[in-house]
């Protein structure tokens, strides 16, 4: 790790947080793109809940998380409480791994 | 101030807002012990949270470091997994009043995080107020979490207690208030299955960006799809 590599990032993560906030600003946009940018979160979480719990680097692979994240899905089904839901994942995540 | 204190609903939002931020403190400690282990110092590493504020970039850059990579594959993998925070703006920019010094400030604070949050809200006010206390929220507590985890070192494990998977169950407590619509878990789905299809076959952070055709189920204006 250098400092070079650090300032690069942090430049470039700032670049692109900018891009979108700035560059639209506070304007009204077509009724078309407003309904698909307003599907954004959905789309983007959902794809990250899926990284997080079966990519390892590039492999896809079934392991410890996957019954942790499926005790998390339904905790939050029921309706659980946010913390509940994290603590029921990283519990059972910690327990399939120790079993 | 205090008539919006005494609203209950946004009481609630502020707990959802600020326990997530704590969860994303305990993920932070992870970070911090990963980072100061693939050879960073506690200063890169407190620097990284605290200017680059993008967790998994953070994650992908250091673990590119650690598994001898290079500077610039190390940032090439982060750089597009920080992509998707500028599609967030776009999410975001409708929605944030506010002239150009609250924007750069509150671009900043565009993370997966904030983003679902005030997503999950359905009126403008708590949608900006959700926005603003899990920005703040997770920038204090990812920078604690991050700090504490650099200077604890390699004592502790986070896989031992299933931290790697605080985050993933987080994000679907986040993600079901979102599906309230057809379009919007139809647009979930599409993530998530163009997102695992592309795992094996892209670099790390081209999968999640892809995820974003979803968003192509608004494409039709009557509510078919």
């Amino acid at each position: 790790m250098t400092w070079g590599l650090v300032l690069a990032l942090t430049a470039t993560a700032y670049a692109f947080k900018v891009l979108g906030l700035v560059l639209v600003g506070d304007r009204t946009l077509p009724p078309l793109l407003d309904r698909c940018l307003s599907l954004i979160p959905a789309a983007l979480i959902a794809a990250l809940v899926v990284l997080n719990t079966f990519a390892d680097g590039r492999h896809l692979q079934i392991d410890a998380r996957a019954a942790g994240v499926g005790a998390a899905v339904l905790a939050a089904w029921r309706k659980a409480p946010l913390i509940v839901v994290i603590v029921v994942g990283a519990a059972v995540t910690a327990l399939v791994r120790a079993a | 101030m205090t008539d919006l204190w005494r609203d209950e609903r946004l009481r609630s939002v502020f707990a959802a807002c600020v326990t997530l931020g704590v969860a994303v403190g305990v993920f932070a400690v992870s970070f911090g012990v990963s980072s100061v282990a693939a050879g960073a110092s506690v200063a890169q590493t407190c620097a990284l949270s605290l200017l680059v504020f993008t967790g998994a970039s953070q994650v992908s850059a250091v673990s590119v470091i650690a598994s001898g990579g290079s500077g610039s594959s190390a940032f090439g993998g982060a750089a597009v997994l920080a992509a998707r925070n500028a599609v967030y703006g776009l999410a975001m920019a409708p929605h944030m009043k506010g002239r150009l010094p609250i924007r750069l400030l509150a671009a900043q604070l565009t993370i997966d995080e904030s983003t679902a949050m005030a997503a999950a809200q359905d009126d403008e006010q708590h949608r900006r107020a959700a926005f603003w206390i899990t920005g703040v929220s997770v920038y204090v507590f990812w920078n604690l979490g991050t700090l504490i985890g650099a200077l604890v070192g390699s004592s502790i494990d986070p896989e031992r207690y299933g931290l790697d998977a605080a985050f993933p169950a987080a994000f679907v407590a986040v993600l079901f208030p979102l599906l309230k619509g057809r379009r919007a878990a139809l647009a979930a789905t599409i993530g998530a299955v163009v997102c695992a299809a592309l795992i094996p076959f892209t670099p790390v952070g081209v999968p999640i960006l892809c995820a974003a055709a979803g968003i192509l189920v608004g494409v039709p204006r009557e509510a078919r799809a």
